[in-house]
Parts: C-alpha cells; sequence; structure tokens
C-alpha cells in the first residue's frame, strides 16, 4: 500500500487544533518506545518529563518564568519572519537590553527610587532596539543581508557583555570575580506569587501578546506586514514600503528582545552575570515558526518548550539519564509538531497513488 | 628562514586548519541553498559527522573509513531534514533548528563512550617535489587529504554551478522551482539531491575537527563552528570562491588575534575575540552595496516550501 | 541475603528504620549540579567521578543523583531548588556562577546542606570548598623552568578571574626561581571549553617560541597540539596522558573524591557544618600525576622537593617578596599573601608577558 499527501480544496479547521495532539500522541509513543528501549521504565520516564515538573504550584511557576522571554522573543520574532525579515540574532538583542538594563540599575545603586524599574525597561528595549537597528541600517543602506549581521552582531554582544562584567562593572566587593553588584531592590521586579520567581514579567509578556494581537489584526502596519510576506511583490504594486518594513521588524522584534533581556536580569537572575541568557532568543525562533507565527499559537508553543526544559531536568533527577536524551527527545517532540502541520493543508491518501489535484504553494512563513 | 618569516609560515598553517572546517560545512550549505533549501541544522549535522567519524575511525583502526563514516551520518542528518522540508513540508528555518538540538544531544549519547580516548589523527600527504620548496611547498603542498580537497571542491563546484548543464538546472530550481518543474526537472529530488551533498559536506567537516583539528570527541566541539559556516555562505553571495576567502579571513582574523595576544598587544581580549565577527560584517557590507548583482545570486525560492503539480 | 543471620539482622535493620520514622536509617541523597557534560574530560569531568567516589563507599546508604550542563543564569536556581525540593539532604553546586542561586535556595531550605565550589558565600547550611590548584602550577613551573630552552612557557588561559591569574603567576614565580630568564607568554580564548579555539592558541604560543604548553581550559586539546609539535604540555583537571603518551610533563588532577565522602559522611551522622575549604597538594584535592618518563632525574627531584616543601609548609607559592609587573613590592620579604589577597588577585607577577585585561 502507498500513501501520498492529497491537497486539501480548503485548509482543514479541525486540522488546526487536532494536529498538534496529534503530534503529542506521536510523540508520546515514540518517547515511550525509545525509553523502552533504553531500558527504563516508559511511562515513568513519560511522567517525569510531562507531568512532574508542573505538578505543583511551585514547578507551574518555574514554567511560567521560563516561558516569559521565549513568549516575548517570540511574538517579536513571528512579525519579522511573516515579513520576511530574517531576525535571528534575538539572543544578541537580548543581552543588549540584559547591558542597558543593568547598566541603569547600577548606575541607579542603592537608590529607592520608583523610577528605577521603569527606566530599566526603558533602557532595555531601547538597547535590544539599537542592537536591531544595526542590522536593519546595514540591510537598508549597504544591502547587507540580515541572516548574517544579527548571527555575527550576537557573538559581538556576548563578547561585549564578558568584557563588562569582566571589567568596569565588576562587582568592587566580589574579589575581583567576573559579575555585577547584586542589583538594589528597587531595580529587581516584583514577585506575583509569594515564595516563587513569579514576576510581573508574566503580565507584561500577556499584555505584549495582546497588543501584538491587535496590531496584526487590526492595523495597517500588521496588514502589510502579511502582504509582504505572503505576496511581496503584489506589497510593492501597492506602494508599500519595503525599508520601512525591514526596520519595523528588527526594531520591533530587537525591542522585545531587549524586554526579555531587562526582565531576565531583574527578575530571576538580579544582578548582571556573563551568560544572561540560556540561549533563549534561539530557542524563540522555534518557538515562533512552532506557534505558526500566530500571537496564541506562540504563546502555547513557549509553553511547551519551557515545559520540554523542565522535563529534561527532571529527567535527569529522577530518572539518571544524561541530558543528551533530552536533546534527542526535545527534536522528536519539534519534529513530530512540525510534520504533522501538513495534515492542515493535506490530508493522507493510503490506497491509491493521487491523480490529479491542485498544487498548493506555499510560503515559507505561511 | 628568517624568524618572521618561520612565524608567517606557521600562522598561515593555524589558518588552514581553522578555515578548512568551516569551507566544507560552508561549501555544502551553499549547495543546498542553491536549490533553495535553507537548512540550519548545519552545527547538529557537522555534530553528528564528528562523532561518526570518530566512532568509525575508532572501531575499523582507519582514519579514512572514519572520515568515510563522518560524511555517510550527516548525510542521514540531512536525509531526515530533506523528509520534513521537501515530502512533509515543514518550514525549513524552525525544522533546521530542529535539527540542530537532536543533534547535538544525538552525537552526545553516541560519544558518551569516547571520554578520554584518542585515535591516530589523518597523516599529511605531501605533494613530491613541490612540498620541498621553501616555504611555498610547506604552505601549499604538504597537507592532508582534506585540506587539498576542501579547496579542490571549490574550484569543482564553481565549475559545476556556473558551467555544466547540472548546475544550470541546480540554479533554475533555486530561482523558480515552478518554472523548472513545468519545464520537467525533477524539482523535489534535485532538493534531496543538494540537502544531501550539504549533509555530506557538513559531515566532512565535523570529521575534519574530530580527526585531525582535535583528534578526539568531546560534546559541542563544534562550538558554534556550523553557525559561523551558515554565515559564510550569506557572506559569500553563494559563489565557492567566495567561500574560500570568507573561510580563510574569518580563519584568518581569528588565529591573528591570537598572535596578538602573544606579542602582547594591549586592547582587552575579548574586543579582539569580536574582530572576526565585526570583519565578516564590514566585508559582506562592502560587497554587498551592488544591489542587482547580489540578486542575480540569491536563490529566489530560498526557504520557501514548494509542491510540485502531479 | 541467602544467610540466615543476615536476614535477620536485614529485618531488624528495617524494623528499626521504620521505628525511627527514616530519620537516621534512610537513604541519603546527595545531589550535584554541573556547569558542563560529564563527558568534558576537565572539570565536570572529575566532579562526577567524587560523585562516583560517593556511591562506591557508601552503596546502597546513599543515592547520588546529578544535572549536567546547567547554564549559569536564570536556570541554575531551579534547578538547585529542584533538587532541595525532591529531598536531596546534601547538594553540591560546582560552578563559580551558581553561587547566588546557591545561596537564594540555601536560605529557602534551612535543613538541606550546601557545598558550593570556588565560590565566597556562606551561611548557615552552605559551605564552600576550592582547590589550591596554584600549588600544583607552583609545582610545575619549577620542572617548566628547568626545562624550558627557548624561556618562553605558553598559557592558554580562559577568563581573566582571580583563580587563573593565580595560576599563571604560580608558574611565573616558580619558573624564575629556577631560571630567572624564563617569561610565560599568555593567550586568552574566552572560553572554558572550545577544543579548537584551544588548539588554535597553543599552536599560537609555540608558533611564538614557546617549548612548554600550561593551560586553564578545559578539553584536551593544548595538550594534544603539544603531542604533535613534539613540545611539552601539562594535562589539566585529569590526568590526559592517553591523549599526548610522550608530551605529557605531568597533570594537576582535580581530586574532589575524599572532600565529598567525607562532607557525606558528616551529613549522615548528623554534624555537618557550614565552612570554607581550601584543599591543597597536601590534603589530597591537588594531585600531581606521574613525571613523565624522558623527564631528567634531577628535575624531578627538584619539582619534587618543591612539592614536599610546599606540603610541610616551609615553602608558599606566594611568599614575599612578590613583586607585580610593574616592579611595584605588593609584601616584602617575610610575609605570605594571605587568602583573602589570593582569593581577589588581579596583577601579573614580573616574568608574565603581555598586560592583565581589567
Amino acid at each position: 500500500m502507498s500513501f501520498s499527501l492529497v491537497a486539501r480544496p480548503q485548509p482543514s479547521k479541525l486540522m488546526v487544533y487536532l494536529s498538534p495532539l496529534l503530534a503529542l500522541i506521536l510523540t508520546l509513543f515514540s518517547g515511550f518506545l525509545m525509553f523502552s528501549l533504553m531500558g527504563i521504565d516508559g511511562l515513568d520516564a513519560l511522567y517525569a518529563f510531562f507531568i512532574l515538573p508542573i505538578s505543583d504550584s511551585y514547578g507551574f511557576s518555574e514554567l511560567l518564568v521560563k516561558a516569559i522571554p521565549l513568549i516575548l522573543i517570540g511574538v517579536g520574532l513571528s512579525i519579522g519572519f511573516k515579513a520576511n525579515v530574517w531576525n535571528i540574532g534575538a539572543e544578541g538583542q537580548l543581552v543588549m537590553g540584559a547591558v542597558a538594563a543593568g547598566g541603569v540599575a547600577l548606575f541607579a545603586y542603592e537608590s529607592e527610587s520608583i523610577w528605577v524599574l521603569p527606566a530599566m525597561m526603558i533602557a532595555g528595549i531601547l538597547g535590544g532596539m539599537a542592537w536591531g537597528a544595526v542590522p536593519a541600517w546595514l540591510k537598508t543602506r549597504f544591502n547587507a543581508n540580515e541572516i548574517l549581521t544579527s548571527l555575527m552582531l550576537t557573538y559581538v554582544a556576548g563578547l561585549f557583555l564578558s568584557f563588562l562584567v569582566h571589567g568596569p562593572w565588576r562587582d568592587p566587593e566580589g574579589f575581583n570575580f567576573p559579575e555585577s553588584r547584586l542589583f538594589s531592590e528597587s531595580a529587581l521586579l516584583p514577585i506575583i506569587l509569594e515564595d516563587t520567581r513569579l514576576h510581573i514579567g508574566m503580565i507584561i509578556a500577556l499584555l505584549v501578546v495582546a497588543t501584538i494581537w491587535i496590531l496584526l489584526s487590526k492595523t495597517l502596519i500588521g496588514f502589510q506586514v502579511k502582504v509582504v510576506g505572503s505576496a511581496p511583490r503584489a506589497a510593492r504594486f501597492a506602494g508599500f514600503k519595503e525599508k520601512g518594513l525591514i526596520w519595523f521588524s528588527l526594531l520591533l522584534g530587537g525591542g522585545l528582545a531587549g524586554l526579555a533581556g531587562m526582565i531576565e536580569v531583574s527578575g530571576p537572575i538580579g544582578q548582571l552575570v556573563p551568560q544572561v541568557s540560556p540561549g533563549y532568543g534561539f530557542t524563540a525562533i522555534i518557538v515562533a515558526f512552532v506557534g505558526r507565527l500566530h500571537p496564541l499559537g506562540v504563546t502555547i508553543a513557549g509553553l511547551l518548550l519551557a515545559l520540554s526544559y523542565l522535563g529534561g531536568e527532571t529527567l535527569q533527577i529522577e530518572m539518571g539519564l544524561p541530558q543528551a536524551v533530552t536533546g534527542v527527545f526535545q527534536g522528536m517532540l519539534l519534529f513530530f509538531l512540525l510534520a504533522c502541520d501538513v495534515l492542515i493543508k493535506f490530508r493522507i491518501n493510503m490506497t491509491q497513488k493521487a491523480s490529479k489535484t491542485e498544487s498548493v504553494k506555499q510560503e515559507a512563513s505561511a | 628562514m628568517s624568524d618572521s618569516m618561520t612565524i608567517l609560515l606557521a600562522a598561515s598553517l593555524t589558518i588552514i586548519g581553522a578555515a578548512t572546517p568551516l569551507l566544507f560545512a560552508a561549501l555544502g550549505e551553499l549547495i543546498t541553498e542553491r536549490s533553495g533549501v535553507l537548512n540550519l541544522g548545519v552545527e547538529g549535522m557537522m555534530l553528528i559527522g564528528a562523532v561518526s567519524a570518530f566512532a568509525g575511525a575508532l572501531i575499523t583502526g582507519n582514519t579514512y573509513i572514519g572520515v568515510l563514516c563522518g560524511a555517510f551520518a550527516g548525510m542521514l542528518m540531512a536525509l531526515l531534514h530533506g523528509y520534513l522540508t521537501l515530502t512533509l513540508m515543514t518550514n525549513q528555518v524552525a525544522t533546521g533548528l530542529s535539527i540542530t538540538i537532536f543533534g547535538v544531544g544525538l552525537s552526545a549519547l553516541i560519544g558518551l563512550e569516547f571520554v578520554g580516548v584518542t585515535v591516530e589523527p589523518l597523516s599529511n600527504l605531501p605533494v613530491p617535489l613541490l612540498s620541498e620548496i621553501p616555504f611555498f611547498g610547506t604552505l601549499l603542498f604538504d597537507h592532508n587529504l582534506l585540506v587539498y580537497l576542501s579547496v579542490a571542491l571549490v574550484f569543482g563546484l564553481s565549475f559545476f554551478i556556473f558551467k555544466t548543464r547540472g548546475g544550470l538546472i541546480l540554479r533554475a530550481v533555486g530561482d523558480s522551482p515552478e518554472s523548472s518543474h513545468a519545464l520537467g526537472y525533477p524539482v523535489i529530488k534535485i532538493r534531496y539531491m543538494a540537502l544531501m551533498f550539504g549533509g555530506l559536506m557538513a559531515g566532512l567537516g565535523g570529521a575534519y575537527l574530530s580527526l585531525i583539528y582535535t583528534p578526539m570527541w568531546s560534546e559541542n566541539m563544534t562550538a558554534g563552528r556550523g553557525w559561523v559556516a551558515l554565515a559564510l555562505v550569506v557572506f559569500a553571495t553563494w559563489k565557492p570562491w567566495r567561500v574560500l576567502l570568507g573561510a580563510y579571513m574569518f580563519g584568518g582574523v581569528t588565529i591573528l588575534q591570537l598572535h596578538g595576544q602573544g606579542f602582547g598587544l594591549d586592547i582587552p581580549s575579548q574586543f579582539l575575540s569580536m574582530l572576526p565577527y565585526l570583519a565578516t560584517i564590514l566585508v559582506l557590507v562592502l560587497i554587498s552595496r551592488d544591489r542587482l548583482k547580489l540578486r542575480e545570486n540569491s536563490p529566489a525560492s530560498l526557504g520557501r516550501t514548494f509542491r510540485p503539480t502531479a | 541475603m541467602k544467610h540466615p543471620f543476615k536476614k535477620i539482622v536485614g529485618i531488624a535493620a528495617t524494623v528499626a528504620g521504620l521505628a525511627i520514622a527514616g530519620q537516621s536509617m534512610a537513604e541519603t541523597k546527595v545531589g550535584f549540579v554541573y556547569v558542563g557534560p560529564v563527558g568534558d574530560h576537565g572539570w565536570t569531568y572529575r566532579h562526577d567521578i567524587g560523585r562516583q567516589a560517593i556511591e562506591d563507599k557508601f552503596g546502597d546508604q546513599v543515592k547520588t543523583t546529578y544535572v549536567e550542563s546547567v547554564k549559569e543564569g536564570p536556570d541554575a536556581e531551579r534547578v538547585v531548588r529542584k533538587m532541595a525540593a525532591s529531598g536531596h539532604d546534601l547538594i553540591f553546586t560546582t560552578s563559580f556562577g551558581f553561587m547566588n542561586p546557591t545561596l537564594k535556595v540555601a536560605k529557602k531550605f534551612p535543613k538541606v546542606k550546601f557545598e558550593h565550589a570556588t565560590g565566597y558565600k556562606r551561611v548557615k547550611n552552605m559551605s564552600t570548598f576550592a582547590g589550591r590548584f596554584y600549588e600544583g602550577r607552583y609545582v610545575v613551573g619549577t620542572a617548566a623552568g628547568h626545562m624550558t630552552k627557548s624561556n618562553i612557557i605558553g598559557y592558554v588561559a580562559s577568563f581573566p578571574i582571580p583563580e587563573v591569574v593565580r595560576g599563571i603567576n604560580a608558574v611565573a614565580r616558580s619558573a624564575r626561581a629556577v631560571n630567572p630568564d624564563a617569561t610565560v607568554k599568555v593567550v586568552w580564548v574566552n572560553s572554558w571549553y572550545d577544543p579548537g579555539k584551544e588548539a588554535d592558541a597553543a599552536k599560537t604560543l609555540i608558533d611564538q617560541g614557546a617549548d612548554i604548553i600550561l593551560q586553564h581550559t578545559d578539553s584536551p586539546a593544548p595538550l594534544q597540539v603539544a603531542e604533535q609539535r613534539g613540545v611539552w604540555g601539562v594535562g589539566q583537571a585529569s590526568d590526559m596522558s592517553s591523549y599526548a603518551p610522550n608530551n605529557q610533563l605531568t597533570a594537576i588532577i582535580d581530586n574532589w573524591d575524599q572532600y565529598y565522602i567525607e562532607r557525606t559522611q558528616a551529613v549522615i551522622d548528623g554534624n555537618w557544618k557550614s565552612g570554607d575549604t581550601w584543599g591543597g597538594i597536601k590534603s589530597g584535592m591537588v594531585e600531581m600525576a606521574p613525571w613523565n618518563d624522558a623527564v631528567p632525574a634531577d628535575v624531578v627531584a627538584a619539582a619534587e622537593k618543591v612539592q614536599k616543601a610546599i606540603v610541610d609548609g616551609s615553602l608558599h607559592p606566594f611568599q614575599g617578596p612578590v613583586i607585580n609587573q610593574n616592579g611595584e613590592q605588593v609584601i616584602p620579604a617575610g610575609e605570605v599573601l594571605d587568602d583573602g589577597a589570593l582569593s581577589g588577585m588581579n596583577y601579573y607577577v614580573q616574568g608574565v608577558e603581555g598586560s592583565l585585561p581589567k
């Protein structure tokens, strides 16, 4: 029996919701198989991966803490990806946001002003925007490809932060170790759930998601983004300014990544350290696509990816599995999630070869 | 030879070593992208290539068989990418990143047993007579097989892309899969082949790392070289000889900043370490200014899914 | 459990265990939070050997767990807390960047004991520990000073932190004590772990005349380069002679086994106390691998003499006069740099080339 994919006349509304579920089932099934082959109780392992990390309120709060930066960056990037602007340097923009916000916190050290946090937030956004503006400028002025420039600038940002915490900004009482002073109370994000690390950044993230949603569905610029992404030629005829959209995408993506950086240093970390992000800027790219570039989807994808990291740690503690297994399992989960989306536009024909079917062309950002 | 000549020669040899893995991976990705497919999984494919090459060499005791294992394993990873992006039409960017996550994990899992083990590195094959020329003989004609191969591939692939019918078809598929399909070319099959070639080359780059550069296996030993290779393809505006230039420039600046430190250059080392990245941006800006020329090179359908009419 | 007597003892033990509600008889859980993969051949690998030493020593009495490759930054606190909340009695966090996260969790879990490597913050239930690796480097420097022909000792360094600077200075001081012309040339790679770049740095140093390569990065790559180029190298963290059978001069081994066993025993016995342990060669935390057979006997003798003097306390690697790179005297003859001054060291001594990145 051969099977083939046959284009649906219209994308299936049902599959939009069903395909992630199908992916999860497939992941659970093959995960069970993989763990059993390794000589481990598959059900125990799956339980440790998916359920145990969020089985109490603290665990759940940690899930949110981990997902906040992923969601923030993910929604920012999804705008750019819709408009075919390939910003893959969000990690660097996050770092520069953290640097700018951290600079404010250190400058205002021991200040009790309530304006420290708002100032840090603005600085963080501006820091990320500035780092996003460089690729935008190089692209619009010199036609330099943003994939390369944004990626290279990520390394530069990391080294710049390293220079700061090893040198001018290191804690004067810290025995010359590479980290800044601990921020004062006024520079730390308020905790919204007692005895956890869940901070006000969650509310900020929700507001950002809602704003972007409105922006995309109700405003002219949102419309432009969608048109440029799906039909660049039509957009050009319609007189949309390509350069404007490049600037808009990179400033928005950079600004939100910078905000995420501010939230990390002023929330869970509380100081500047050589490594402020475990790769959120890169993971958020996956989050954006797994979330189908839609604000709600990105939010769910951010939570799922965050869970996969927490689950990986629990697998190590509870089952004694090496971290490598987490990577393999995460990879499988992502493959299934991405692959099952094919069912939205296609159906599987099991019995005979596909006869004449309509051709469907999919844009990368669709 | 004078002292400064000796250092120059030695530094040049180190640069060749640093550039070769980048060159392999970037040339492979170049062919993949020429067919219109963007594979961001280079880092993962290199790691799988590195661990498989090491395992192959360790088990068989033959380094050349190790190299083949690395290439083959890289190809298998690319095949996985192909099945997802070409057959199941998943998003290329996300799939590539997932391949990297998967590759980092799987290579670490395979390599768990290789702690503290080493293999005999691939030996040099000096060209008779030519390698005895002072300075240039050592610089150009006393390398291992993979170094010769990487440079030969620059010329070979240049010729293939621009002078052969196969290259013309590859470019056509990358620029306009619809019209290529209309003309009767098997777009998906060609893209599969281009992807697999890319994986094979990334595998060779990985093999170079674990069998020559530092003959050992350790987790994540690529340390970001796959990402640099990706950037080099863009840098090269999809031309093989510019990949050569980019890889050697990147390797060169990296090594020169180390030499600068050794000579006591009084600049914080973090700023010196930024130089390769900044230099790459700067040169890209200089060569990208001619907008029209660039557009001719960049594969127009890069990153987009194509579904042929049956 | 075939023997009837053993069976009775077993049952009795079980009953006793139940009777005192699983307090002293219960299994002790020891957790480890690692910054790198256990297969890094270096820092984390040696800590994991220490973890295995606990398992070997205590058997069923103790259960150990670990999480590897935990990034310094927002993730660390979550992992440490997860361990504390899941019934661990003793938790080792083995990287400097875990200091503040460990401290935060320690304050929330007063009954759990924490051990943080290489930091300086302590509370009632959080100890610190580190190795005096500079002692090992001082011993190596003695041999290097004798052996170098070019009078250039190459040093592949990671980040400009006191720990690394101390090692560089120790080598420079001991090498110059036996060979006043010796200098140390440093190249920073800005990474703890990047085999390719570490190898490139080693090649660079050799090309610039170094004939002995030391490293303060985690992979065996610099040592491998030394082997290929036929110069001497020194293993880092573990005996790496399998990577350089002919050219490993010696290796400075981190040995946490004894300390980990002692601290676990203390938790079992209920007499664990917070403190600061900085163990050197004497305590066994720093070990020297066997000297390479090709090293002349008089050089080995000189190095071993220095080693003995460090152990019996007659020699301190930083005894006065300590003179910094600019020729200023840090402390005069007759004094010794105290631990506070050592732990914050941020200057080069005489004999180190280049300037320290500030």
